[in-house]
């Protein structure tokens, strides 16, 4: 799996492709709470629209980061495609975080909430 | 007549992507709609990565996956691991529950199989193991073109 970490403002933008699982997640979640916190990053978007597959521990790993980001008082935002869509929607993940359809619009929803 | 696959693999996170890309293989002969094969790769994902991350936590152990396509192009696919078992089957399933201390872990797996699956059923008992069966229907009829 790729992973690309961009930085926008206070917004940490981390853009997924390829499979996300469990091993995969277990990977990442440091490197992305690392450059959370070391770079005084307030907000998070999720890009997950070039993820081919994806299993419930992308669930876990989006919750794991938004207590992250809900104690430094930001928001996250998850930009996912029509395959995955079945699977936040089991999970609820919309109940905390903002569920966008584009960066554009992921960025507005975490700025303004 | 049936036909059938097994295969036995460490329990090992870097396995989950292949038990997924083993079981697509073997389904494809159905030829599966992009839908059911990536209902199936979600199940066989989340079944596995119970038997991982539940079923043995930190230690090693084998986990047997097998499947069987019926003449009627049905799927009947089994994780199997000598794990440590479930208690309480019936709490277990509930959406949420997770016996794991580590926060990343969703509880969504067995609804994921449920939902993503014709049928799912859950043969385990503490210290012997977990047997997971999910079967799905194949309607057939590729996507392309």
């Amino acid at each position: 799996m790729q992973v690309k970490l961009k930085k926008n403002q206070n917004i940490l933008i981390v853009t997924l492709q390829g499979e996300l699982d469990h091993h995969e997640a277990e990977k990442i979640r440091d490197g992305i709470e690392y450059a959370v916190t070391n770079g005084h990053m307030k907000h998070l978007i999720f890009d997950f629209s070039g993820l081919s597959f994806m299993d419930s521990s992308g669930i876990g790993m989006v919750i794991g980061r938004y207590k992250l980001i809900q104690s430094l008082g930001g928001r996250v935002a998850l930009i996912c495609n029509g395959r995955m869509r079945r699977l936040v929607e089991m999970s609820g993940l919309a109940r905390l975080v903002a569920v966008c359809e584009s960066l554009d619009d992921a960025c507005q929803a975490v700025k303004e909430g | 007549m049936d036909n059938t696959m097994k295969l036995e693999f460490l329990s090992k996170s870097a396995n989950e992507g292949f038990a997924r890309a083993a079981v697509a293989a073997f389904i494809s002969q159905l030829d599966p709609t992009l839908e059911e094969l990536a209902d199936i790769k979600t199940a066989v994902s989340e079944a596995v990565t119970n038997a991982i991350v539940h079923g043995y936590g930190h230690s090693a152990g084998k986990i047997t996956l097998s499947c069987t396509l019926t003449e009627e192009k049905k799927a009947v696919i089994t994780v199997e691991d000598a794990g440590r078992g479930i208690e309480d089957i019936s709490s277990a399933v509930q959406p949420l529950y997770t016996k794991s201390d580590d926060s990343e872990r969703s509880g969504m797996g067995f609804t994921v199989m449920e939902t993503f699956m014709d049928s799912m059923e859950v043969r385990s008992h503490p210290g012997a193991g977990t047997t997971i069966i999910l079967t799905k229907q194949i309607t057939g009829g590729s996507d392309a073109c």
